[in-house]
């Protein structure tokens, strides 16, 4: 047994070489040809499948408006002033981890691109994780939320995880709310439900003792289904639990449901928190106008005019206004990509040093990596004259205070 | 008839199988990996599905079971151990599986394999919810892509020899008269029940293994990752393409499609699901039988004229 597992490492070791030998020669060759006309950018997103819904509003899109913008400029900059034209491979990654792993191994050695951006979902990212820092790619993950983050950018050190841990989120409500109770707007009780899934039960995992370490009272505390669509009895437990804050950590499909629903119920608790989908450009649309009041993930500061002339070109160039949460993100971590190669090159060596260690002027401001992490963020926001402003962390130059108790449902 | 000429063929195919990492790039590997997969599953799949016409959506439920057996138990046990234990629980899983529900037949077991897919999932999902209290595992096993592409060839080159020997089989026999008339089957004194029970526990434990294989590749793995329905249904659209009643039947049909597919994906990512499903349409309307059938009809109608 033994003896095979070393031959077995043997054979490996020397497939490896000769693979690396390969990638090199295509690093070579991919510089050579670079420096004569365009710049190679691969990625893969599912365009059909599951994550299509997500990757389709906040991905693609992005990548499409941040080639668009560039090319428009004449070019990706370079450190000596000349510009490059950027061109794109893209592929399907049918919302499948295998596919999501053999695009990338085609990117790398067959495409042989200059960079690759990540794929959508924190599944995916993780998927490639491996492989980006085999063949030396930085990765930039953005739709990835783990807790774990500080881990991963310890294990595959060209890792970049810019959207926060479901901790992040989950105790910047807790702070919220506590405010809210100090100062005597809500009671300490909380009625929480949450999606049995990764993302759910990472925010729900991080949000209990939160809750308890403010004092708050969690009395109602259910986890349901993904594809649940029926929240009616529900919505009654938890309007009959005295609690004023509702929370809800959900996925779009029930974050709608969730809000028809509680509509037709009148059920208008002191603070509505619902997850994935409240930033969602269509939101507004679902809620039939009534979102004022609304809280959730994300957020964003409207009165900055990076982000309006940003929202402006997102809806010109793909016909649909950016979301309120990772939209914006998406693209300040491009803009990060390109500053960081205006500045050295397009060795990716250098790319990923610069990236980890630079401080970039983005849509979002000025924002610097820490350990690798983007922790400059809007935690919280609320649905606020039609648009969903951040309002927290309340210390963050552009936080809104928030409206508690929301409104009514009717007006 | 076998001969020693075929086998020395099969024997030398699989020799020059073994010794492509060595000069394949990460990609072209990449891909022999999927196709691998997939011939392994859809002959897998054909071994209970082929002769008795039930027509079996689970793939993905011992699929995606193999590869949660691996995010579970990935730290501190050996790999092959914990390949040793997939097969074991895809056998135990599917012999209680089968022991229910193969009295049924025609749709109601179509449907019953779908319906057992997304079962499994809930189960899986309510377990880490409410017991372990994650989602999400991680696999990180220090497995390169040329180990994962060795191991898939011994289970696609194992899965052809038992679909072989069973075809050759009392067992392979019983099966086929029952998927031509199982009242014939039952007067002439074959055990139905067991005998589709052993065949159908035998392919689901060949696809648990598969997944369990692949696992390591994912890094990350949640239910909706690992039971991605999609998977059983390739694994039937290939398995028909080729035909499905003969040994490399599925082979035939899995290395056209994958790259096929592969090809769209790259060429045409915004209109790959509209392609595939004309695709999907006109096999059905050419090829009812598998490509191999139609080539052999083909050569016949040659020799006649």
């Amino acid at each position: 047994m033994n003896d095979k597992r070393h031959l077995l490492k043997k054979l490996a070791r020397l497939a490896m070489t000769s693979a690396v030998a390969l990638t090199f020669s295509g690093v070579v060759s991919t510089a050579v040809l670079a420096s004569e006309k365009s710049v190679k950018i691969g990625y893969a997103v599912s365009k059909t499948g599951q994550n299509s819904a997500g990757a389709g509003i906040t991905t693609a899109p992005n990548y499409v408006l941040w080639v668009e913008d560039i090319n428009a400029a004449g070019g990706l900059q370079l450190p000596d002033g000349s510009r490059l034209p950027i061109e794109i491979i893209e592929y399907d990654d049918r919302s499948s981890s295998e596919e999501v792993v053999r695009a990338i191994e085609r990117l790398a050695t067959q495409d042989k691109v200059d960079f690759i951006l990540p794929p959508w979902g924190t599944g995916f990212n993780l998927a490639i994780a491996p492989l980006m820092d085999r063949f030396g790619y930085p990765q930039l993950a953005v739709t990835a939320v783990t807790d774990k983050a500080p881990e991963f950018a310890e294990r595959w050190k060209k890792s970049f995880w810019v959207l926060g841990g479901g901790g992040d989120y989950s105790e910047s409500l807790a702070d919220v709310l506590a405010e809210a109770n100090k100062s005597g707007k809500i009671n300490n009780k909380i009625a929480v439900i949450s999606v049995a899934d990764g993302f759910g039960i990472d925010l729900i995992k991080s949000a209990r003792p939160a809750f308890k370490k403010h004092g708050f009272d969690v009395v109602y505390d259910k986890t349901y289904p993904l594809g649940t669509s029926d929240f009616n009895a529900m919505i009654a437990e938890a309007k009959a639990s005295g609690a004023d804050s509702f929370v809800a950590f959900s996925y779009p499909p029930g974050t709608f449901a969730l809000t028809k629903q509680s509509q037709i119920a009148s059920f208008n608790p002191k603070v509505l928190y619902l997850g994935v989908g409240v930033g969602f450009p269509v939101y507004p649309k679902i809620a039939e106008g009534k979102m004022e009041g609304v809280m959730s993930l994300g957020g964003v500061d409207v009165n900055s005019a990076a982000f309006t002339d940003y929202a402006k070109r997102h809806m010109e160039v793909t016909g649909n206004p950016p979301d309120y949460w990772a939209s914006s993100v998406t693209y300040a971590s491009l803009q990060m990509l390109q500053q960081a190669i205006e500045r050295v090159g397009l060795n990716r060596d250098a790319v990923s040093k610069e990236l980890s260690s630079g401080e970039f002027d983005t849509i979002l401001g000025k924002v610097k990596l820490e350990d690798n992490q983007l922790r400059k963020l809007w935690w919280t926001g609320q649905w606020k004259n039609g648009n969903f402003v951040a309002v927290a962390p309340a210390t963050r130059e552009g936080a809104v205070s928030p409206v508690i108790p929301k409104p009514a449902w009717q007006e | 008839m076998i001969t020693g000429a075929k086998v020395s063929v099969a024997i030398i195919a699989f020799g020059l199988l073994a010794l492509l990492p060595f000069f394949l790039e990460a990609y072209g590997l990449g891909l022999m990996i999927g196709m691998l997969s997939y011939v392994a599953l859809a002959t897998a799949w054909s071994m209970f599905s082929g002769p008795t016409h039930y027509i079996s959506l689970a793939t993905v439920a011992f699929y995606g079971v193999g590869a949660y057996t691996v995010a579970v138990l990935n730290e501190g046990i050996s790999f092959p151990v914990i390949l040793l234990i997939a097969v074991l629980i895809g056998l135990v899983l599917s012999l209680a599986v089968g022991v229910a529900t193969l009295r049924l037949a025609g749709v109601y077991f179509v449907i019953f394999s779908f319906g057992l897919a997304e079962l499994v999932r809930q189960l899986i999902t309510w377990y880490e919810v409410n017991v372990t209290g994650t989602l999400g595992r991680y696999i990180f096993l220090p497995l390169e892509p040329q180990d994962i592409y060795w191991l898939l060839l011994g289970a696609a080159t194992l899965t052809l020899i038992i679909g072989w020997l069973v075809r050759r089989s009392r067992i392979g026999l019983a099966l086929r008269v029952i998927g031509d008339d199982e009242v014939i089957a039952a007067h002439i004194g074959i055990n139905l029940t067991r005998t589709k029970l052993l065949l159908f526990a035998l392919s689901a434990s060949l696809i648990t293994l598969v997944g369990a294989i692949q696992a390591p590749r994912w890094v990350y793995i949640e239910p909706s990752i690992v039971f991605n329905p999609t998977v059983s249904f390739l694994t039937v659209i290939m398995a028909l393409l080729g035909g499905p009643h003969r040994l490399f039947g599925p082979l035939f049909g899995v290395v056209p499609l994958f790259l096929l597919f592969e090809w769209l994906s790259a060429n045409f990512p915004n209109h790959y699901s509209i392609i595939l499903g004309a695709l999907f349409i006109a096999i059905v309307f050419v090829l009812p039988n598998g490509v191999l059938e139609f080539l052999d009809r083909f050569r016949l109608r040659r020799a006649k004229t």
